[in-house]
């Protein structure tokens, strides 16, 4: 059970191993670009089940059967080679030359790979899943604490583009980018900043909400001034995102970086559930939070005054409430959480590392944790959000593991069938 | 230093290349959504997929005649915009625009999936379903020379029978939006309240312009993946529909002509900046030293994410279309 934990949170790392999305290909009608290189590189890290690095192991790629490079691991783990051209390649661990006492889960592997592109191969470490039939209840309860948790990430991530929403009826396409940005700016502190992970998380709390800021003041207060429709907004939303999502690759990396801290911990066995204490924390922070986010929105005047605007804003306008300001404070609380569930993701589902396209890939369950809820509501985004995150993992008794957020998706367009409004909405929002 | 013969070189043949065939189809597709119906779909490339894949599976895996590929690979599209469409075309225009880049989303994962390979070929993509397309060319010669453009024969039939698609789309398009449905879904786009007081099933005509546009879309899939011979799951990602949304603001939403148009443009320029932009950083001492080259690919999406944002705020009407007629209110 142990080691499933693992392979969910490795296929994880093994998603963002994909090239990224290639640009179409180049003109076949005539003189494509020269391509002047010699060779194009491969590489990874090599980590064990408990997360340390594998030094000096060799990897070979083979092509056809005919080995054509190979590479030794460095005392990090790392290994990069360089083959000759773009193709298909297999990958293949010496286990002769592992230290002993490692299992190895998979050690070869075949990639496609291609000029352009970060090309990356992950091998796994492990032990295999004992397939025991009696263990059923178990596997289920476990998966269901981990759904629970994925959930909690989801809905902390979730309740600034509900909240954005409900006060300015704008779906932010771009949310999924603040979450990125949050995880990267506090990886950023952790790692080159040599600063402890908690309070580096904080510090990029502050700048995710000045982020927020500077994106209602810098261009969503002005596109309402304008009188830009909701359309136009939306269109100028997935452009934001778009250009933000491939503006942290070129300033980050497509690479899957890790922080320095709570990278691997050892899992401890509460009754039948087994949760490493990151695990454990990721839940407690996130309810700490959520009920943190209940009480302001239930017994503070800026809470009551951002019910008042989702509500009905002209009418809280008529009675005094400053609108703009409270719209101002929204997109800082979101920020601020958007970062917040960005490293909580990172920690609990990407074995602690960050990448490029987390945040997008989080948006989509996001959107179906909301909308299950209710578009513009808080509480039933969290609602939503849970059941979204228990289904993902849940999703994984059957499913293929590369398959797992599909469950989520779905659920997408089935509530839409059945109960457009989701589960706490509102009908008058939909139509 | 740099080397403006090939820059202009590599635009002119980005013009008329696939890249413009595949993206004007889909802008055909997206301006019958979103200029004509203001449907937001922004999950074109979907249909593109549904429709390359509807293809490819039925010709190389279950040895269909070409024909019968291609007419498989649309009636996927017509599918997907059923299965989008029913759940969603009654609400507020952004449960669709969520729902198409979803369902965008789930397809290239579950193309991807190891656990479909043997149905889809998985990341490698599938391969052979093109022969017979390949054995239609009636261009024999190695290459062929076209106003100083050097073309592969393959590239040229490829390249003919792209653009005889697009022609037959256009000339669809404008016959339909000077009927009588084009002016009901014109008026749905205006006012859809209006449009419904006048007993007009707003429903079945939104639903008829997502299942036609994603037909475009499928055709799309359908010529690129015959045009190139590939067909992998990784090409088909989220970002590429909204290539194909700023060809269609910089022709012009709402004309006829304008996502054909602005697809040539936006190729043309898009290459343009992209083998400036690989001169300007490949080399001993590049013009843009704090620039990779690796950088260039992602370089090329920043700048498209922020034309189609700066596009919509200051020219949403692009070069051909008219203001107002340009879908900016709330609804």
């Amino acid at each position: 059970m142990i080691a499933l934990l693992g392979t969910v949170m490795l296929s994880g790392t093994a998603l963002a191993a994909a090239p990224a999305p290639t640009a179409p290909a180049p003109a076949t009608a005539s003189a494509a670009p020269a391509q002047e290189q010699d060779g194009i590189d491969v590489s990874g890290t090599l980590r064990n089940q408990a997360g340390d690095p594998l030094p000096a192991v060799t990897i070979v790629a083979e092509r056809d059967g005919t080995p054509v490079a190979e590479a030794t691991s460095q005392a990090d783990g790392r290994w990069q080679l360089s083959v000759p051209a773009a193709g298909s390649y297999t990958f293949r661990l010496d286990e002769s030359t592992l230290p002993p006492g490692t299992e190895v889960l998979q050690g070869e592997t075949t990639r496609e790979v291609s000029d352009g592109s970060l090309n990356t191969v992950v091998f796994r470490f492990g032990e295999e899943v004992e397939g025991s039939g009696g263990a059923g209840f178990v596997t289920v309860l476990r998966l269901l604490v981990d759904g629970i948790r994925f959930g909690l990430v989801i809905g902390i991530s979730a309740i600034g583009l509900s909240l954005i929403f409900g006060t300015t009826g704008l779906t932010n396409f771009a949310h999924g980018e603040m979450v990125t940005i949050g995880a990267v700016v506090a990886w950023y502190i952790n790692v080159a900043g040599g600063v402890q992970l908690i309070p580096a998380t904080i510090m990029a709390m502050v700048v995710g909400a000045l982020l927020g800021a500077a994106n209602e003041l810098g261009i969503w207060r002005r596109l309402r001034r304008r009188g830009a429709g909701l359309i136009a907004q939306l269109v100028v939303s997935i452009g934001l995102s778009i250009a933000l999502r491939y503006l942290v690759l070129i300033f980050f990396g497509g690479r899957s970086e890790s922080f320095t801290d709570y990278t691997a911990q050892t899992v401890r066995d509460y009754g039948p559930i087994a949760l490493t204490d990151k695990d454990l924390s990721a839940i407690v922070i996130a309810i700490v939070v959520l009920v943190a986010v209940a009480l302001l929105l239930q017994k503070t005047r800026i809470g009551k005054a951002m019910r008042a605007v989702a509500d009905n804003r002209d009418l809280a306008a008529s009675s005094g409430i400053n609108v703009d300001r409270v719209i101002l404070f929204v997109w800082m609380l979101g920020g601020a959480l958007a970062t917040l569930g960005g490293v909580l993701f990172a920690l609990s589902e990407l074995s602690s590392t960050v990448q490029y396209e987390m945040g997008f890939r989080l948006l989509l369950l996001m959107f179906a944790g909301v909308i299950l809820g209710g578009l513009g509501t808080a509480y039933g985004a969290l609602l939503g959000c849970l059941i979204v995150g228990i289904l993902v993992q849940l999703s994984t008794l059957v499913l293929p593991l590369d398959l797992k957020y599909l469950g989520g998706l779905a659920v997408l367009i089935v509530i839409l069938v059945f109960r457009p409004q989701g589960l706490l909405g509102s009908r008058a929002r939909i139509g | 230093m740099i080397d403006f013969g090939q820059l202009l070189t590599v635009g002119i043949s980005q013009l008329i290349g696939p890249s413009a065939i595949f993206f004007a189809l889909l802008a055909l597709g997206l301006n019958i959504h979103f200029g004509y119906t203001g449907l937001l779909n922004f999950g074109q490339i979907g249909f593109a997929l549904v429709g390359a894949y509807g293809m490819g599976i039925s010709v190389a895996n279950y040895g269909a005649p070409l024909w019968l590929g291609v007419l498989i690979g649309m009636a996927c599209g017509v599918v997907m915009a059923l299965v989008l469409g029913i759940p969603t075309l009654r609400l507020r225009a952004d449960y669709l625009a969520i729902v198409t880049i979803a369902a965008s989303e789930i397809l290239r994962l579950v193309t991807r999936s190891t656990s479909q390979t043997e149905f889809t070929g998985g990341t490698q993509g599938l391969t052979g379903f093109g022969d017979s397309f390949a054995a239609l060319n009636p261009f024999t010669q190695p290459s062929y020379t076209i106003l100083g453009l050097e073309i592969r024969g393959p590239d040229l039939w490829a390249i003919l029978m792209g653009w005889t698609v697009v022609a037959l789309c256009v000339l669809l398009t404008w016959l339909l939006v000077r009927s009588p449905w084009g002016r009901v879904i014109k008026a749905i786009r205006e006012d859809e309240d209006a449009a419904r007081a006048l007993g007009k099933n707003v429903f079945a005509y939104k639903m008829q312009a997502l299942a036609l546009g994603g037909v475009f879309g499928a055709l799309g899939g359908i010529v690129l993946a015959l045009a190139t011979q590939s067909l992998t799951p990784d090409f088909y990602s989220p970002p590429q529909t909204f290539f194909a949304y700023a060809a269609l603001i910089l022709g012009g939403a709402g004309r006829v002509l304008g996502p054909v148009i602005g697809a040539m443009l936006f190729w043309f320029l898009l290459s343009v900046a992209d083998a400036f932009l690989r001169q300007a950083t490949a080399g001993e001492n590049p013009l843009l030293p704090f620039i990779s080259s690796q950088d260039v690919g992602a370089i090329r999406f920043v700048l498209v994410g922020l034309f189609l944002g700066l596009m919509m705020v200051f020219r949403p009407q692009g070069i051909f279309g008219r203001r107002r007629e340009v879908l900016g209110d709330g609804r």
